[in-house]
């Protein structure tokens, strides 16, 4: 039972990591990366949301969305699982603008840290891409608990690495064609070809 | 400007993966088959284009404040359609694109080009625009999608191309051109070759 958690969490952080493995999440990825500090801050900000809007998404899924799952209303051949997409970016959406009010009121100091990096994650697709996937393996609520926290921390640590490796690299002396976005695709290509080393450990 | 530019723009100048950095996520992920690049790009050309007509045509009466709501209800419920009808004609190449369809709502290209173009111009010419844009998302992800699928299967939209060592030819697959990495590296790559290009593109220190 714990194995099993332990599994996914696991398996999230390192094998199936949301960046280097599916690519989710990328635009903000390279956007965000260039200094440590502020990759930290909006890497938190996703392993809040991911691991708040992923079991959220999964308890929708369920009780409203899934193929007979209204029985309990006393509609049991209804299949609203079409509607998936607009149900799971309205959450999203609705539970980052709480997140944000609930921040603001009651904890103002990690409000100010987390702030501008709020809005930005709506539009993250690794929040939607978390949720299609958890929805895709059928996860059970408990599962996609460990799942959510497990995808949002890898997704963090991948970015604040890139992050430290674009800092060093300011020192470097790259092709003018490829400086930037160029080069900074071929070191998450690297970065991504380590990652592949975990990808045969069974668990 | 003119339908000329407007249309033509998106391809090399003002790209929107090489330059602008927008929807990256699915160009690198559904890249190993051209089949799926091509299911993928005609969706992604159709949603930009029409979300963008509909921004378009109800952007004097949208409230400023609630704008992104709009705007995402449309892209979704235009998602939803493109993957009910990947679905029911392509069953097997949306099983192959699996989530990355319903990724189409948060590429930001189709809500990049109807925050930034869309709500500032008319309905044809907005249309046009995320056609174009489509377009040079599609032109990216077909030269990363040619030589991932020539070199790491050795055929082109399933016809064999290069005969591989295993059926008695003489190509060794390189399988790395499936892995993850290499679509990082083709599109590192292809940014380097426009930016030679068009060296106006080149990123200041």
């Amino acid at each position: 039972m714990l194995e099993n958690y332990l599994s996914i969490i696991i398996k999230s952080i390192f094998t199936e990591n949301l960046a280097l493995g599916f690519f989710l999440g990328m635009c903000t990825f390279l956007a965000v990366s260039q200094k440590v500090k502020t990759a930290m801050g909006l890497g938190v900000a996703v392993i809040v949301v991911q691991s708040i809007t992923i079991p959220a998404n999964n308890l929708i899924y369920n009780l409203l969305l899934k193929d007979g799952a209204l029985a309990w209303a006393g509609h049991p051949e209804m299949d609203l699982s079409f509607l998936g997409l607009i149900s799971y970016i309205g959450v999203i959406a609705a539970m980052v603008q709480i997140l944000e009010m609930t921040l603001d009121k009651f904890f103002p100091p990690l409000y100010n840290a987390l702030g501008i990096f709020l809005p930005l994650i709506t539009v993250n697709c690794a929040i939607l891409g978390g949720s299609l996937l958890m929805v895709e393996r059928d996860y059970t609520f408990g599962e996609s608990i460990a799942y959510g926290v497990g995808s949002g921390v890898g997704w963090a640590m991948a970015i604040v690495v890139l992050a430290g490796i674009r800092e060093k690299m300011k020192y470097s002396d790259v092709p003018d064609g490829l400086r930037g976005l160029g080069i900074t695709f071929i070191t998450v290509g690297l970065m991504a070809f380590g990652f592949l080393a975990f990808s045969g450990i069974q668990l | 400007m003119s339908i000329k530019k407007t249309l033509f723009d998106p391809l090399f100048n003002n790209n929107p993966i090489a330059l602008q950095i927008l929807g990256i996520c699915s160009a690198l992920a559904v890249t190993t088959k051209l089949e799926t690049v091509i299911a993928m790009s005609v969706a992604v050309t159709i949603v930009t284009g029409f979300s963008n007509l509909a921004v378009s045509l109800i952007r004097s009466h949208m409230p400023n404040s609630i704008r992104i709501i709009i705007q995402m209800t449309i892209i979704a419920s235009l998602v939803i359609i493109a993957d009910q009808v990947l679905k029911a004609y392509f069953y097997s190449i949306s099983k192959s694109l699996s989530v990355y369809v319903g990724l189409i709502i948060t590429n930001c290209i189709v809500m990049g080009r109807a925050e930034g173009y869309a709500m500032k111009n008319p309905p044809l010419m907005s249309f046009l625009d995320g056609i174009g844009n489509g377009i040079g998302y599609s032109l990216i992800l077909l030269f990363v999608g040619v030589f991932r699928e020539l070199f790491g299967s050795g055929s082109l939209l399933g016809f064999t191309i290069l005969p591989l060592t295993n059926d008695g030819g003489w190509y060794n697959p390189n399988g790395l051109m499936l892995l993850a990495p290499s679509a990082f590296f083709l599109i590192g790559v292809f940014i380097w070759l426009v930016r030679t290009w068009k060296t106006d593109q080149v990123e200041k220190e």
